[in-house]
């Protein structure tokens, strides 16, 4: 354990704030509320095993402003959770250390993230014939 | 730094944890295996937007999809475990909770798990 008083190395907030670091905490946070997500998908896939009552229970929950808004912010974290380990993936093969080339990586995470959940919610409610 | 390490555990690999590098080798596999997992998935789920009980149920019942399912949960599931494990290793600094922690998070992993698979193979086999 730490020692009081012991000299410490500059820590996080001494440097200024980028999109590298950014992508790096995210993925970690959309880590854990996929987490969520895999909880929910059980209860979902639970409630269809169950029967035709309790899953349409469940669908309207899922259907509800605040079902939705779970589930349009659990889209976002698994494709910025994909983005961004792919990103992983392609560093842990050498690649995209080069400081431009890494936050320019960093950005498009968010590009990809943004667009691929506005996307999937543009055709979800295509399919449903509400657009 | 003399070397004192035997030729044994040099071929072994393990290291002082004795685990090598399993858990962040498993954890870049699962995470390639669920690339094309997780694209199914979103576009499984996207494509049956809105549909009923009957539907959803008829279409998780094709062995196809049955299968896949099945591997996304458990690949998703060991992926998710490895992961939450090292936020715990990062984050809980008390032994005691850092052991209970990791108890609580192998047993709700394997109760998501089951409980997924077997509902999966309850529509997939029921009537």
């Amino acid at each position: 354990m730490a020692q009081a008083n012991r000299p410490l190395s500059p820590h996080l907030q001494v440097y200024r704030w980028g999109a590298h670091m950014a992508v790096s905490i995210l993925h970690r946070a959309t880590g854990s509320a996929l987490a969520v997500g895999a909880v929910l998908l059980t209860w979902w896939l639970v409630a269809l095993a169950t029967g035709h009552d309790y899953f349409a229970t469940v669908q309207g929950y899922a259907g509800s402003l605040i079902g939705r808004l779970v589930l349009f912010g659990i889209t976002f974290a698994l494709m910025q959770h994909l983005a961004s380990g792919v990103r992983h993936l392609l560093m842990d093969m050498g690649r995209l250390y080069d400081l431009p080339v890494n936050t320019l990586s960093a950005r498009m995470t968010f590009v990809f993230s943004i667009l691929a959940t506005l996307g999937i919610w543009y055709a979800a409610y295509k399919v449903m014939g509400v657009l | 730094m003399a070397d004192m390490k035997t030729p044994l555990a040099k071929v072994r690999g393990l290291g002082s944890a004795k685990d090598g590098t399993h858990h962040w080798l498993s954890h870049r596999v699962t995470a390639i295996a669920n690339i094309p997992l997780v694209v199914f998935f979103v576009v499984s789920f996207v494509g049956n937007a809105g549909k009923g009980h009957a539907e959803w149920v008829a279409w998780l019942k094709q062995p196809i999809v049955s299968v896949l399912m099945i591997l996304f949960i458990a690949n998703m599931v060991y992926h998710m475990r490895l992961g939450l494990q090292v936020l715990i290793e990062d984050y809980v600094h008390d032994h005691g909770t850092k052991f209970a922690s990791m108890i609580a998070l192998t047993f709700a992993c394997v109760l998501i798990a089951a409980l997924s698979i077997f509902s999966i193979l309850r529509i997939a086999f029921g009537g």
